[in-house]
């Protein structure tokens, strides 16, 4: 009986798989490799081209990664070797905290305050970068405020806990003799991280970097509230996008017939996309924890 | 650490410098992560507050969203009917689960494979869930409560799978060995040695899984569809959650929707931050039991 339940998750996956790329196949057949090399997405002349999607999908999560992970491996230095004990708990407890929030209040507070104030910071940073060359072009104005930039930031918000939660994992498997030997030669704190805790750690790092990857990829509601919902390829940060989850939540509801159909392929797109991510990630971090 | 402060009169400049930027960096990324979430909070209970109140949790919602006035009593119906079906299909089949993994399937080949797609199953996004549930179930008998259920199952099931099996596996072997010397089977001793030990283990994990499920509105979007009354019956029509109702509210034009979505989301965080605050009372008590 337990066997049959462990290998539920094969029954699921596999029926995902096939189920959903069945319903997928009137769109992916009527439109061939079109669907993934075409980035036309117009539903009443039943085009779909899915690239601007996937386009969307990797610069939100892109941007999610520069900003989360300096901050996430900030965050776990600070947990695992330069927090005060009686901080450590509460500084723990936060990151715990910015995982419990769901994401669609995150999206809901990126819509009504964040996107409105960020409109304005937009501007000015796009008239002090308008004079350098390529700047200029990915920070370019007049901005609304929801926008692939705009959607990076939650999505950074949404992924710092996990990031943050294996690398200090992985940093805590850093044998002390390794620690104590690099004070011992007179480095200093910031040395010690380079020499002991960076070189010892950094598969697991960029294991951890995937998984936030994933995560960022998959996410939904926020992305779908913030990133403005136009399905175009841009090189301008501060412009609206569309992202592969957020297309699928919006339009979903109103879609019918070889519209569906699509959506449905945009979603087995998306699901063997994370798979892989997720898998490479896995592998990465397993390995490292193991040895350790 | 002392040793670093006892030092640094004989570093040179720039070697203490790099220090005090690293120092500083970590610093500011810790304030970095707090400041939006005080913000997000501080916002959520300063709106919230003015609508969330006794009526507004129980009565109907109003069925021309633009107008004032309370109502999400139909949502949080939904959200504690649909996440306590989910709970009660993934926790019992995700235990099940785990107890393969830890108490009969150990290091085998079997085992490590059903762990690792467990693992790729967590990384599933949510959204992939709710389309899934909708061609599988909603296409054959249509959005109900118990289809957006299944989609919020299968998202906690691997999640339960992993917090399950880890905290079976801080069961000492000891107790295991007793029991096996006493001429208990393995099914036996893990129904009253194994199970019992971990219990509060296996319920703070649950815990953990029904608040990220309940906080969950890609699965449910297209597999509950939206009703303004309350409906009871899980199986028959169309319900709705409150997660969902924040995501309608939150981009409509009017003021009061968006109050409502404001005072929705300061219901279902604190929903959240309960379940989560009795998951950490119970990891409490089992990590000083063990």
């Amino acid at each position: 009986m337990c066997i049959g339940c462990g290998l539920l998750v094969l029954v699921i996956l596999a029926l995902i798989a096939v189920t959903m790329t069945r319903k997928a196949w009137p769109a992916l057949s009527h439109d061939g490799l079109r669907f993934f090399t075409s980035q036309r997405w117009a539903p009443n002349v039943e085009a779909f081209g899915s690239l601007a999607f996937v386009y969307g999908t990797l610069v939100t999560a892109v941007i999610a990664l520069a900003l989360a992970v300096p901050v996430s491996v900030g965050i776990a230095l600070y947990l695992s070797d330069l927090a005060p004990r009686r901080l450590r708990g509460p500084v723990g407890s936060l990151v715990d905290l910015l995982a419990a929030v769901p994401s669609v209040v995150y999206g809901l507070w990126g819509v009504i305050v964040l996107a409105p104030w960020l409109s304005g910071v937009y501007d000015r940073i796009s008239d002090v970068t308008s004079p350098i060359p390529i700047l200029s072009t990915l920070f370019a104005g007049p901005s609304k405020g929801r926008g692939l930039f705009t959607a990076g930031i939650i999505l950074a918000l949404m992924i710092t806990p996990i990031v943050t939660s294996i690398t200090k994992e992985v940093f805590d498997t850093v044998p002390r003799a390794q620690k104590e030997a690099a004070y011992a030669l007179g480095a200093t704190r910031w040395e010690m991280i380079r020499a002991a805790i960076f070189p010892h750690s950094r598969a697991g790092m960029v294991g951890a970097v995937m998984l936030g990857l994933g995560r960022a990829m998959g996410e939904t509601i926020a992305a779908a509230l913030v990133i403005g919902s136009s399905p175009q390829i841009t090189a301008n940060l501060f412009r609206s996008g569309d992202s592969m989850a957020a297309v699928i939540a919006n339009q979903f509801g109103e879609a019918g017939g070889l519209h569906a159909s699509a959506l449905i392929a945009l979603g087995v797109e998306l699901f063997a996309l994370t798979i892989i991510v997720n898998v490479i990630a896995r592998a990465i971090v397993g390995r490292r924890l193991r040895r350790a | 650490m002392s040793t670093t402060t006892l030092l640094s009169r004989n570093l040179s400049r720039s070697r203490r410098f790099k220090n005090r930027v690293a120092t500083a960096g970590v610093w500011l990324s810790v304030v970095v992560a707090a400041v939006p979430l005080l913000f997000v909070i501080a916002y959520l209970v300063q709106k919230g507050a003015e609508v969330v109140d006794w009526d507004f949790l129980t009565q109907d919602i109003p069925i021309i969203s633009r107008l004032p006035g309370p109502g999400m009593g139909p949502a949080v119906l939904g959200t504690l009917l649909i996440t306590g079906a989910a709970t009660a299909m993934a926790v019992p089949l995700g235990v099940l689960a785990a107890v393969y993994l830890n108490e009969y399937g150990k290091k085998r080949r079997l085992a490590n494979f059903v762990r690792f797609l467990s693992d790729v199953m967590a990384g599933v996004p949510s959204i992939v869930m709710g389309l899934f549930i909708y061609t599988v179930w909603v296409l054959n008998f249509g959005q109900s409560g118990f289809a957006g259920a299944l989609a919020l199952g299968c998202l906690m099931l691997p999640i339960v799978i992993r917090s399950a099996e880890t905290a079976l596996q801080l069961v000492p072997n000891e107790l295991r060995e007793a029991s096996a010397a006493l001429g208990a089977r393995t099914s036996r001793t893990t129904l009253t040695v194994v199970i019992p030990a971990a219990l509060s283990g296996l319920v703070s994990g649950a815990l953990l899984a029904v608040a990220r499920a309940a906080g969950e509105t890609a699965p449910l979007l297209f597999t509950i569809g939206t009703v303004t009354a309350a409906n009871p019956d899980l199986f028959d029509g169309a319900n709705t959650a409150l997660s969902t109702q924040i995501f309608k509210n939150a981009t409509q034009p009017f003021e009061a929707p968006i109050q409502r979505a404001w005072g929705a989301a300061l219901t279902l965080i604190l929903l959240v931050f309960i379940l989560t605050a009795v998951a950490r009372l119970a990891a409490r008590r089992f990590t000083l039991r063990s």
